[in-house]
């Protein structure tokens, strides 16, 4: 299969790789996916909370080369983002941006929900109740 | 120079040797006869070129040249061998014994037999592949009529023991198929010595075309037949009807002639590349051999880099062409069958390269590939959550993973 250039691109220079301090209050951390599926997805964010704004985001994935720039992308998205509107990005809007196949649209979705997830974990850290999922596809 | 990609997937196919082609030449312009043409000079040549071809295969897997029944490929040796010794056999019994890692020409070939009411036994294997000879033993029933194994697994190259296989389906008055695919041409098959009944080969896997190969059916103890699966002028002793695909038979018989010749240095040259490369990439940590060492094709390597997708490693080492046992293109994401079925965890089957060497793969490409995988998987590494996890002692079962 032939990738997009977007993806060749994410998946040769990856953005934001790395790892936040999940210990600090005003960070969440989301881990979606499963190693038998063959894609796991960590991200982080660094909310400024007197802003509701997120500072930084970071991803580490285990996948093909889907997984990892819809992750990478993802960060990339998010940062500058206020909580509300990381909560916006749709999948689709990620499978749009990389030209994904219809095969790889699992990478998006698995990426939203790592968005949603860091979200919920900020949220559960700093006494918000946790949003229902709004999208369940699998 | 180097010239990249570098082809390591030779388990899938390989190039045409120049030789080979050379050979076809004549019979893809001047020499263009149908061999079953007995009229005319024409036909004669064409004749006497496929004949010829005959002794070139016999020589190499030690038959008698009218024992080689040429067909399509692999594929279809093995869709004759099975369904047309069901056919044929059927007064006998109706039950079948093969293996769990067979090709799927051989194993959906099995799901259709058991569709016409036949019984199939599908033996497990060990952790190296290998499938156990009591359990072949206590599957024979006095109904079993075929018991097919493969010679050398494509993804691991594992090598069943053939003669005692067959010698245990012959104890019980069964015959012995092999699907030899990935062995002739590459190791000594012998099929007398062998104990092989049936056999299922095919040119391009030995340097030679596309779109040839052949059955071999044993004529004499046992004398073997099977029913015809295509109906037509009764080519091949009335088992496989259509007109002979000539250039394609001078090209399967001249590979066989230069395999049998250069079998002995090619492995030798095969087997010290492949196990360079792979003790070059196992000192990478967390990195396993898939199959059996000890019995295995001399020029495959499989091997799983744990905490590293297969297919994202396979667009990270995208200067070499190789095959993954990871299939992420459906939403099942399935892993190999073949891998699963030596035991690996989903995960390590997912994490695996199969490197396939060839006659024309050279030490330089082989000494690319080693720092080409390393570069990839210690780079994929650092970008994973399970090797971060890994690092930091974490036991991934312990975690609640959110199946999808």
């Amino acid at each position: 299969m032939a990738y997009s250039d977007k993806v060749i691109d994410h998946y040769s220079n990856p953005r934001n790789v790395g790892t936040l301090d999940k210990s600090k209050k005003n960070v969440g951390t989301g881990l979606v996916g499963a190693p038998e599926c063959g894609d796991v997805m960590r991200l982080q964010i660094e909310v400024d909370e007197t802003t509701n704004t997120i500072t930084d985001a970071k991803f580490k994935t285990f996948g093909c080369g889907s997984a990892i720039a819809s992750s990478s992308l993802a960060t990339e998205w998010l940062k500058g983002k206020t909580v509300d509107e990381a909560l916006a990005i749709d999948n689709m809007e990620i499978v749009e941006e990389l030209a994904l196949p219809p095969v790889k649209i699992h990478c998006s979705v698995l990426a939203e929900d790592a968005i949603k997830s860091a979200i919920n974990d900020y949220r559960v850290k700093n006494g918000l109740p946790e949003l229902e999922m709004a999208k369940s596809h699998h | 120079m180097l010239k990249l990609p570098i082809y390591l997937d030779n388990n899938a196919t390989t190039p045409l040797d120049p030789r080979v082609l050379e050979a076809m030449m004549p019979y893809l312009t001047e020499v263009f006869g149908n061999a079953a043409s007995r009229n005319h000079p024409f036909g004669w040549a064409a004749e006497e070129a496929v004949d010829y071809a005959r002794e070139q295969i016999s020589g190499l897997i030690n038959c008698d040249p009218k024992e080689i029944i040429f067909t399509s490929g692999a594929t279809e040796s093995d869709n004759l061998g099975i369904k047309g010794v069901f056919e044929m056999y059927s007064q006998k019994g109706n039950h079948i014994i093969t293996a769990t890692t067979e090709h799927k020409a051989v194993l959906d070939t099995c799901k259709h037999i058991e569709k016409l009411g036949g019984r199939v036994t599908y033996l497990p294997v060990n952790a190296e592949g290998l499938i156990s000879l009591e359990e072949l033993e206590a599957a024979m029933t006095p109904e079993t009529i075929l018991v097919t194994i493969m010679y050398g697994n494509n993804e691991t190259g594992t090598i069943q023991p053939i003669r005692e296989i067959a010698a245990i389906a012959h104890k019980h008055g069964a015959l012995f198929m092999t699907d030899g695919t990935q062995a002739v041409g590459k190791i000594p098959v012998d099929v007398i010595a062998d104990g092989i009944d049936l056999m299922a080969f095919t040119a391009h896997k030995m340097y030679g075309p596309k779109g040839v190969g052949a059955l071999y059916v044993r004529r004499k103890n046992p004398r073997v037949k099977v029913t015809a699966q295509m109906d037509g002028g009764g080519h091949e002793r009335g088992m496989r009807s259509g007109t002979l695909n000539v250039p394609g038979i001078v090209g399967l018989g001249k590979a066989c002639e230069l395999a049998k010749l250069e079998m002995a240095a090619d492995t030798a040259r095969l087997s010290a590349m492949r196990d360079r490369l792979e003790k070059e990439l196992l000192t990478l940590e967390e990195s396993y051999v898939n199959g059996s060492v000890e019995h295995r094709l001399p020029h495959v390597a499989n091997i799983s880099f744990k905490y590293v997708e297969g297919e994202g490693l396979m667009m990270g080492v995208k200067d070499l062409a190789v095959s993954s046992g990871s299939a992420c293109t459906s939403a099942s994401l399935e892993p190999s069958y073949v891998l699963k079925a030596l035991g690996l965890s989903d995960d390590l089957a997912h994490s695996s390269l199969r490197f396939g060497l060839s006659r024309f793969t050279t030490d330089e490409q082989i000494d690319y590939a080693i720092n080409h995988v390393k570069e990839a998987v210690t780079k994929l590494r650092e970008m994973s959550p399970l090797w971060e996890m890994f690092k930091e002692g974490i036991d991934l079962n312990s975690i609640e993973w959110a199946e999808h």
